[in-house]
């Protein structure tokens, strides 16, 4: 077994340069993204090496409100992100609700059920588990609500008009926006559900290459693998349920009418 | 059989009016004068101020989808989802029967692509598919707008039998003066005026 090889900041350096002579590249051709890319780089190495900064401080010290206290923050965070990526700007209030719920459901649930009933870690909360594992699933299962939120929203409003007509027909809110629902639904679970059918032959995925990388037998590293991608999968899936139940009932009012202005920023509807 | 009580649309007076089984009632106005809010209002599509009854049944007495089968709003540009013309429908739906005859339609029509249809052949379908699910008052927002002479009197003819057969009443808007002689039964709502006018 192969054990770690340890990165200077030489190495890192090194690497550094391919993305500074694509940025260099990209300035001479004008094609438009050497500000972006550099800030980009800029933050990533910044925001990762803070966060190993404060890993290190948590994996050392094990005490519980210092994991919570992370964990919420990492929760808090993705909430906000999955706003940020909608097309349609959901009651700021509001939509935040729903995506913290989402996740907690999708992320926090599922890692608290992996580390009591299946890791089986001591204590419970052992944050060299806890926090990674929380991170994957947010991580993934942010993307599919995301998806799935901004898909439903999207075509809702796209389709409006269609919706009302149906109404009209005399089919309820859930009828009337029945077909969306399956696309949203899709559409927050086809890149997990893709991810699983071509793991291991088109692609390494992530943490497994990282376990592998860092001396893990590869078949040790292959069951946490496909822990991780079952929990991202039912974490995903609940997440997007989540999501398409709280958001489609918002987009109705009790007497089953189609509702905008109680879900959206009131000057995004045009 | 219709009781419409103090609908306050915007900056409108309240409108409040009362039809008999069979009766129709034109509504004419400017554009933008709020005659589809008035429909919408009575369908409960929007959230309007007043009261909407059908004999006994007011409308905060059932769900908005049962209301909404009970009164009927035809919208002046229909809307159609799936791809062909039949699951528009419900499974009990008889493409032959005579209704569909009259507008010129027959069994073929169920597997009709929507894209291939004209925007009359739509109309007059959304017309027929209101109806199948035999509502108790329709809301009519210019059903002939799209459709030639022949077949707004086809249309015309259609819903005169409804509306007798049925014991239906119906709120019929229209910009044409002819039209409006023809389908009202006695008086008409002029929103310009914002008063009943007889006929």
């Amino acid at each position: 077994m192969n054990s770690l090889i340890s990165l200077s900041a030489y190495d890192l350096m090194l690497a550094a340069l391919l993305v500074l002579a694509l940025a260099g590249l990209s300035a001479r051709m004008q094609l438009g993204i050497t500000q972006q890319l550099t800030i980009a780089a800029i933050r990533t190495t910044v925001q990762l090496l803070l966060v190993g900064l404060v890993l290190k401080q948590v994996f050392e010290t094990a005490q519980l409100p210092l994991i919570i206290l992370m964990m919420t923050v990492m929760l808090s965070v993705a909430a906000w992100e999955i706003q940020s990526r909608q097309k349609r700007k959901i009651k700021p209030g509001w939509g935040f609700g729903v995506s913290i719920f989402s996740l907690f459901v999708s992320s926090f649930l599922i890692t608290l059920i992996a580390l009591l009933l299946i890791i089986k870690t001591d204590p419970w909360y052992a944050p060299q588990y806890a926090i990674p594992l929380l991170g994957m699933l947010l991580g993934n299962t942010m993307n599919g609500i995301a998806l799935g939120m901004d898909r439903l929203v999207q075509t809702a409003w796209q389709q409006r008009a269609v919706i009302e007509q149906r109404l009209m027909l005399g089919q309820t809110a859930m009828q009337a926006i029945a077909e969306i629902r399956h696309e949203s639904m899709r559409a927050g679970m086809i890149p997990i559900i893709n991810a699983m059918a071509a793991a291991g032959i088109v692609s390494l995925p992530g943490m497994m290459t990282g376990q592998i990388l860092s001396g893990t037998e590869p078949v040790e590293a292959v069951k946490y693998q496909i822990l991780i991608m079952f929990m991202v999968t039912a974490g995903t899936g609940f997440g997007v349920v989540a999501v398409l139940h709280l958001i489609s009932k918002r987009l109705f009012d009790t007497r089953e009418r189609l509702r905008f202005d109680q879900l959206l920023v009131e000057n995004n509807k045009g | 059989m219709l009781k419409v009580s103090e609908i306050t649309i915007n900056e409108l007076a309240p409108i409040s009016f009362e039809l008999a089984a069979g009766e129709c009632l034109g509504v004419v106005g400017e554009s933008g004068c709020g005659k589809t809010r008035l429909l919408r209002a009575i369908a409960d599509m929007d959230e309007v101020a007043g009261q909407v009854c059908v004999d006994d049944l007011c409308r905060e007495g059932v769900s908005g989808a049962d209301w909404r089968k009970q009164v009927a709003l035809l919208p002046a540009e229909s809307q159609w989802w799936f791809d062909t013309i039949g699951p528009h429908f419900s499974d009990d739906v008889d493409f032959a029967s005579p209704d569909f005859i009259s507008l010129g339609f027959g069994e073929g029509v169920l597997n009709w692509s929507i894209s291939r249809c004209s925007s009359g052949e739509k109309q007059r379908l959304s017309i027929l598919r209101m109806l199948a699910n035999k509502p108790r008052v329709l809301l009519l927002d210019e059903p002939t707008a799209n459709l030639d002479a022949e077949n707004t009197r086809k249309v015309e003819v259609l819903i005169a039998n409804y509306l007798r057969d049925h014991n239906a009443a119906a709120v019929w808007v229209t910009h044409n003066q002819d039209q409006l002689k023809r389908v009202a039964s006695n008086r008409y709502f002029d929103f310009s005026e914002s008063a009943m006018v007889a006929i």
